[in-house]
């Protein structure tokens, strides 16, 4: 298997492997796998300390991933990155007796944190930061959530948390689609202003495009991160971004392409220019 | 309890560097001797049961063993999904520490009457729940738990309990059970600390019943078990827990698959004592709730048939 070399490459690799398993195991959440998955390459190709030979390495950064629905993107980069070395995705995913269930699990290599049930991941990596703050520890802790999960209230009890104990090693990243399970964020329940919220309860906030890879890799070098309070990425993004009938549309947070649909959606991604 | 658990905890943190405590805002007069002496592994997360939950599952994944600590109900069954979710599926050393067992803060009101909590922990796959009978037993099942790399929970009754057992009991292995009397006919079997009523009700009774202390609701001793059943005829399983799904209910399970796996020659007759699927909405301390919902021993000398 080639291997990406930059973060356009990965992603567009991740999208075209995602596509695949949707299609071929008729599941859900391709439209939210899209969303993320720039921020996903971004992180993987640049910014998490990893390594896919010793995914156990106590070293290592964490990333809790807490859009659990959307594992196919997920395995993809995972995938990409030679984390699934001896494992066959595209056959294995959501099959009988596989691990590769279609919310993730930590039984795949790389995957930290089995997650599923909305509003727990956070608090997790607030635990691992914690334990990492208290020992001294280098490494980092990422976090990457989805916009409609904020209702759950479990999530604010973790955002007080990790800005009362400092956790500046602490980065989460919010997949701002605006669209969740049955309707628009804004119809469901009103986010905005979103960056402003993190920022009063004591986060150092920033917004960008979560489509520009650039944009992302500078909010998430070290160097740019706040020194005392944990840091929130608002990522603007679009739900089923990179396959023009899929984007901004609620209908494929549930729907599996049909075979006209696979190939269309193929088409439009290998024809994307990744340098 | 309380005061032998967090003695207990501290003798134990002494020695092993990895072990952590968060509390839910709870624990006046009880947490601050290991807050004091341990301030780098304390963390009061606030009320917020199911981060502290979710806390405790991101140390543990460091290899940290961590203890929970918040009443009753709040330290299980609001956050009984991050329990079932974050720290059963992925098998994490978290200890979970409930106060306030049963009707133990009786005149506090329902909200604080923690009494479906075993049925639901003992649902839980790799979830080792334990209900101690007395402040020896829960020395001994915070050191046994400490030890285990999995999952956990120890159900405290309150502050200033008697003593039932005479010295430190053994726990070699979870799942242990302790015989306090041994008699013939009739086992009672205690779960938590409707032991020490038990030990007073055949004490004051005279009675030459057996009294065994069966502190391990998920994991429940077979091996005693089939050694009662060889040796009495009836049953008497007490706890201070709704009956659906409780100890009693565990009890009678055990007994049934072992009798249906040829493992026992006979079911004996087993009665269970304990609240009768309700809520109680009256005042009371614990010993007149136990009385109201009907967690009584009164009369059992009358009801047991003894075969022969």
């Amino acid at each position: 298997m080639t291997r990406p070399t930059n973060s356009y490459q990965l992603a567009n690799a991740a999208r075209l492997t995602a596509l695949t398993l949707c299609h071929t195991k008729n599941a859900s959440h391709i439209g939210g796998a899209y969303s993320v998955v720039d921020i996903l390459a971004v992180l993987y190709m640049h910014i998490l300390n990893i390594n896919p030979r010793k995914p156990d390495d106590s070293r290592r950064d964490r990333l809790f991933y807490s859009k659990g629905h959307a594992s196919a993107i997920l395995y993809a980069v995972l995938d990409e990155m030679g984390f699934l070395e001896g494992y066959d995705l595209k056959s294995d995913f959501t099959k009988d007796g596989s691990f590769f269930t279609s919310h993730v699990n930590h039984k795949v290599p790389g995957v930290e944190f089995s997650t599923g049930s909305l509003g727990h991941a956070l608090g997790v990596a607030c635990g691992s930061a914690l334990g990492g703050a208290r020992f001294n520890l280098e490494r980092s802790t990422y976090a990457i959530l989805s916009d409609g999960e904020l209702n759950e209230g479990s999530n604010w009890e973790a955002i007080m948390f990790a800005a009362h104990h400092n956790l500046h090693r602490l980065t989460l990243i919010i997949d701002y689609n605006k669209i969740q399970s049955f309707g628009r964020v804004e119809e469901v329940m009103q986010l905005e202003p979103l960056a402003e919220k993190f920022t009063v309860f004591g986060w150092h906030a920033l917004e960008v495009d979560g489509h520009d890879h650039e944009a992302l890799h500078q909010a998430l070098l070290l160097k740019n991160r706040d020194q005392q309070r944990p840091t929130v990425i608002v990522a603007h993004t679009i739900k089923g971004k990179g396959v023009s009938f899929m984007e901004d549309s609620l209908a494929w947070h549930y729907k599996s392409p049909n075979l006209e649909q696979f190939e269309q959606a193929q088409r439009e991604l290998q024809g994307v220019k990744t340098l | 309890m309380r005061n032998s658990f967090i003695d207990t905890l501290c003798e134990i943190a002494e020695a092993d560097e990895r072990l952590f405590l968060l509390c839910g805002d709870l624990g006046y007069n009880v947490l601050e001797k290991f807050a004091d002496k341990f301030p780098q592994r304390f963390v009061n997360v606030g009320i917020a049961e199911q981060n502290m939950m979710q806390v405790a599952s991101g140390l543990a994944l460091d290899g940290y063993t961590v203890f929970t600590y918040s009443i009753g109900n709040f330290a299980t069954l609001r956050c009984m999904e991050q329990i079932r979710y974050d720290i059963c599926y992925h098998n994490l050393n978290v200890k979970v520490i409930a106060v306030g067992a049963g009707y133990a803060y009786g005149p506090l009101g329902a909200s604080h009457h923690t009494t479906e909590d075993l049925a639901m922990l003992r649902s839980i796959p790799n979830m080792v729940v334990a209900t101690p009978g007395d402040p020896l037993e829960v020395k001994a099942i915070t050191r046994a738990l400490a030890r285990h790399p999995g999952p956990g929970y120890i159900r405290l009754n309150k502050a200033g309990e008697r003593t039932v057992h005479t010295s430190l009991p053994n726990i070699c292995s979870i799942g242990a059970s302790f015989s306090i009397n041994s008699g013939r006919h009739v086992a009672i079997l205690a779960a938590g600390a409707m032991l020490i009523p038990a030990n007073d009700y055949i004490q004051r009774q005279i009675l030459p019943w057996s009294l065994l202390s069966f502190p391990f609701v998920s994991h429940l001793d077979k091996q005693a078990l089939k050694s009662i059943v060889e040796t009495h005829s009836f049953v008497i399983t007490v706890e201070e827990h709704q009956l659906n799904g409780g100890f009693g209910s565990a009890v009678v399970e055990a007994l049934s698959d072992m009798y249906a796996a040829g493992e026992i020659p006979r079911m004996p007759r087993v009665k269970r004592i304990g609240i009768p699927n309700q809520f109680l909405a009256i005042c009371g301390t614990q010993e007149f709730l136990r009385e109201v919902a009907g967690i009584t021993f009164e009369g059992a000398d009358k009801y047991v048939v003894v075969s022969p």
